[in-house]
């Protein structure tokens, strides 16, 4: 089954991204949203955490967020996609099961 | 006025993701009616709340980091940002909204408000309050 997880939870305050990773297999995709996406950023604390796991999983970010808490779209790791909402539609029907990360 | 004392609000949430951020800058604002040595922390996810070039028109929220640049017209000048959590954000000053106060006691001199700060110098901060709330 192809599963897509969504994070809504800062990676620097809570461990929702990492279990996330931590559970995804290979082929899953990990949105980010809401607080989530300070986990798409370069640079900070958790970016590794990102980057090792992007071989086997497709990250995505919801740029809405982004914009509204001031984050750079050039501040993003490369390879993460950036989406609007109806990119998220696309992505729930893309796969089999979405699970929520809260 | 007698009986000043020294509040510290202490903010470590990111904004909009959750509602304290926007709590907090209400009840700053409505405290600095009262007269009181004011102080704002802002460490770990709180450092996000001061980040420019914040754009909530696409998610239908109300965009609240305009209201900080106020906060020097309350006399709340002394905000303390910590450097740990810039670093572990990849953030700098530069980052950052340039908040300003007008220096009564200096010709009204146009000075920075925010002052970043090491965690054993936020930790003197916090020790050095009659108050703390925290956010």
């Amino acid at each position: 089954m192809s599963q897509l997880h969504t994070v809504n939870k800062s990676p620097l305050e809570r461990i929702a991204l990492e279990s996330a990773i931590k559970h995804a297999v290979k082929g899953n995709a990990i949105l980010m949203i809401e607080d989530g996406v300070y986990g798409a950023m370069q640079g900070t604390q958790k970016s590794g955490m990102v980057t090792d796991a992007m071989g086997d999983i497709s990250f995505y970010v919801m740029g809405p967020d982004l914009k509204a808490r001031g984050i750079d779209e050039a501040r993003i790791i490369d390879g993460i996609n950036i989406i609007d909402y109806n990119g998220f539609v696309t992505l729930v029907t893309e796969h089999d099961v979405t699970q929520s990360w809260l | 006025m007698s009986d000043v004392k020294k509040f510290l609000y202490v903010n470590r949430k990111a904004p909009y993701g959750t509602i304290y951020a926007l709590e907090s800058l209400e009840v700053v604002l409505i405290g600095a009616a009262f007269e009181q040595d004011v102080a704002l922390a802002f460490l770990d996810d709180g450092v996000f709340q001061l980040t420019k070039g914040q754009d909530t028109g696409e998610v239908g929220m109300k965009n609240f980091s305009p209201t900080y640049k106020a906060l020097g017209d309350y006399d709340v000048n002394k905000i303390y940002v910590e450097k740990e959590s810039l670093d572990a954000r990849g953030l700098t000053l530069d980052d950052l909204l340039p908040l300003t106060y007008e220096d009564e006691d200096d010709d009204w001199a146009e000075k920075d408000s925010i002052k970043v700060v090491s965690a054993a110098e936020m930790a003197e901060i916090m020790e050095q309050s009659d108050v703390i709330l925290s956010f």
